[in-house]
């Protein structure tokens, strides 16, 4: 019994240390992708991107990242078979997390295009199949979330692509697109939060000693919606106005007040990517802490809180170290993205995003975002998008699966060797 | 530093370079009025120094038309068809050509307008730069075309301008027809082959007014999509 638990400390203490890495990872790179489109659009500045990040991506995990949590660290895989040998599923998970921290690493450095959560769901995949067995892996599972993996962007596709035919014909196309813009901008808004709210109040405030039925759940989601379009109408009413900009383009004050209500949809992006790809980090990890805890597999219960915070914390930490240089040099590049675009994409990328975290489906928020700018391109709104670029990040998908696969493989037997 | 592939899925905007190609080309355009001021006043410097400006703003237009070339591969995807943009591209390229032409003709020939023909002719070629101006504030538009979309009041605003740079070459015309007149009836006092060079000045000079206005009517193509 003593050597049994000294050893259920060291898988506690590396999943605690492996979860942290891969976090870091997520913040340092992932991150960077949301923000950037804030930034690069010149609607924030890096400051405010860094503390909107570091507060909503905190928020997101830690208020609605339970649901995609389960998912990773159960769902992809057979319970019964692991219920019998616990310790298979944790070198699995401890391995599963070092191949996907490792492949972001790897990738981060050479410019590859890769998304967390399709690296940790083929790390997963690949030790259950390869280590354990195929019939270990439930398949059913794995299938939807592929299918998620493709409809993810193409719905964001459509929603910004609504949302920015929607400016057009409300704001852009009017007489007065100025006016409007100050008068139906905080509608957007109060979309926005009540949206995001509503989602997270149904699902996930159990955790935090919060319990709300129907009526509560829509009033208060109403309410935060009504906050956040109040906020904003004030933010909006301090936008000093540039004649000077405004005779060399038409729009240039329009602009302006989007790019105000930018750092709203910039924190709901945040919330967002926090609500669902922190799962990556976190799920192993919870996986892993019940073994060690327990010394079973706890199918039944919910990811616990402050598993939830040690991945918020290593968000925030890769943002803070690595991120906010990220963001930088990815918000230089694409100021292609103005304000109205951005928040039409970010807008399409927050809610489809946050839905699929409320489903419990882990999807990729890069994807998702890149499919929002293609909606925004089809509504003849971008300049000029590289169709070679979105065929190269589609395409890591299939690179991504299988080499997540292999390397957790690699680690999956490696830690056995070890522990064995 | 990591790359990041959001960064990489913008393309470079076509509309900046187009809209700067256009301005550069209006420039060399605006010293055909210097250039025939020159010949109304007898004046060999300040012809000679029109054609120098002319013939550089064709030098640099000619560079910056390869650049947007090179940056505009088969695989973006864009508001406005690719064929569309390389089209006015070479239209604007058009206009600035065909001015370094007259330039060039008048310079070699030495060639001066009959009397009768300078204050007219003076006249005609300030229509014809003002139809390049409006074509240049044409372009100008596209990035308040992007920013709605394309659609809307923006493209009635557009729409009227394209009207008025019909109408701006509508009075070239009309110039054009009267100045064949004019020469026509001073046929038989001049020199044969400085009648057959004035006819071709009158018509080249009309080329310049032409192009601007198909440099128009290809975007209103874009606008129709």
């Amino acid at each position: 019994m003593e050597f049994l638990s000294d050893t259920m400390m060291i898988y506690l203490i590396l999943a605690v240390a492996f979860g942290l890495f891969m976090a870091w990872g997520i913040g340092a790179n992932d991150v960077a992708n949301a923000m950037a489109t804030s930034v690069g659009s010149k609607a924030v500045t890096i400051k405010q991107a860094l503390i909107i990040a570091a507060i909503f991506e905190f928020a997101g995990a830690y208020l609605a990242g339970g649901e995609v949590a389960n998912t990773i660290r159960q769902g992809f895989i057979d319970n019964e078979i692991f219920d019998a040998n616990p310790e298979m599923l944790a070198w699995g998970m401890l391995g599963s997390l070092l191949a996907a921290a490792t492949w972001l690493l790897i990738a981060t450095l050479r410019g590859w295009p890769v998304s967390t959560t399709h690296t940790i769901v083929g790390a997963i995949v690949g030790f259950a199949a390869v280590g354990v067995g195929v019939e270990a892996v439930n398949w059913g599972t794995v299938g939807t979330t592929a299918i998620s993996w493709v409809f993810s962007p193409l719905i964001s596709g459509v929603i910004a692509f609504l949302v920015f035919m929607s400016l057009q014909i409300l704001i852009l196309d009017t007489k007065n697109p100025l006016q409007n813009a100050i008068k139906y901008g905080p509608f957007y808004l109060f979309m926005v939060g009540f949206f995001l709210s509503l989602l997270t109040i149904q699902k996930g405030l159990k955790h935090v000693g919060l319990s709300l039925d129907g009526a509560m759940e829509l009033i208060i989601s109403v309410l935060i919606g009504v906050v956040v379009a109040i906020a904003g109408r004030i933010l909006i009413s301090k936008v000093r106005y540039d004649q000077q900009a405004e005779k060399r383009f038409h729009y240039a004050n329009v602009e302006k007040i989007f790019a105000v209500m930018m750092l709203f949809t910039a924190a709901a992006m945040a919330f967002a990517h926090g609500s669902n790809d922190v799962a990556n980090a976190v799920g192993p990890m919870a996986a892993v802490i019940g073994i060690a805890q327990t010394g079973v597999m706890t199918a039944k219960a919910t990811v616990p809180s402050w598993v939830l915070l040690v991945g918020a914390v290593g968000i925030v930490i890769g943002l803070a170290t690595l991120g906010y240089r990220v963001i930088l040099t990815v918000g230089s590049k694409i100021t292609e993205l103005t304000p109205t675009r951005g928040f039409s994409a970010e807008i399409a990328t927050a809610m489809t995003v946050v839905s699929a975290s409320y489903a419990g489906i882990p999807v990729s928020t890069t994807h998702t975002l890149v499919g929002a700018i293609l909606g925004v391109g089809f509504a003849r709104g971008i300049a000029a998008i590289d169709l070679r670029v979105v065929g190269g990040i589609f395409m890591s998908w299939v690179v991504t699966l299988p080499a997540g696969a292999l390397l957790s493989v690699m680690f999956f037997y490696l830690l056995r060797g070890i522990f064995v | 530093m990591p790359k990041s592939h959001i960064a990489g899925l913008f393309g470079k905007s076509p509309i900046r370079p187009l809209q700067e190609h256009m301005y550069c080309v209006y420039k060399g355009i605006k010293h055909l009025i210097m250039l025939v001021e020159g010949m109304n006043n007898d004046d060999e410097q300040q012809i000679s120094a029109a054609h120098q400006a002319i013939v550089e703003s064709e030098h640099l237009a000619d560079d910056m038309k390869k650049d947007l070339r090179h940056n505009l591969p088969r695989g973006f995807f864009m508001p406005v068809d690719r064929r569309d943009l390389l089209d006015v591209l070479w239209m604007q390229d058009q206009i600035i050509n065909q001015a370094k032409d007259i330039a060039g003709m008048v310079v070699g020939r030495k060639m001066r307008l009959h009397e009768s023909m300078r204050p007219l002719f003076q006249q005609y070629t300030e229509r014809c730069v003002a139809a390049v101006k409006q074509a240049l504030e044409v372009i100008n538009e596209l990035d308040e075309l992007l920013e709605t979309g394309f659609r809307g009041l923006e493209v009635e605003h557009v729409e009227e301008m394209l009207t008025e740079l019909s109408r701006i070459e509508r009075q070239t015309d009309k110039c054009q027809v009267e100045l064949r007149n004019i020469l026509f009836t001073l046929e038989d006092g001049l020199r044969a082959t400085d009648v057959m060079f004035t006819y071709r000045l009158i018509e080249w000079m009309g080329r310049v007014a032409d192009d601007a206005q198909r440099v128009g009517s290809r975007l209103q193509l874009m606008l129709a999509r």
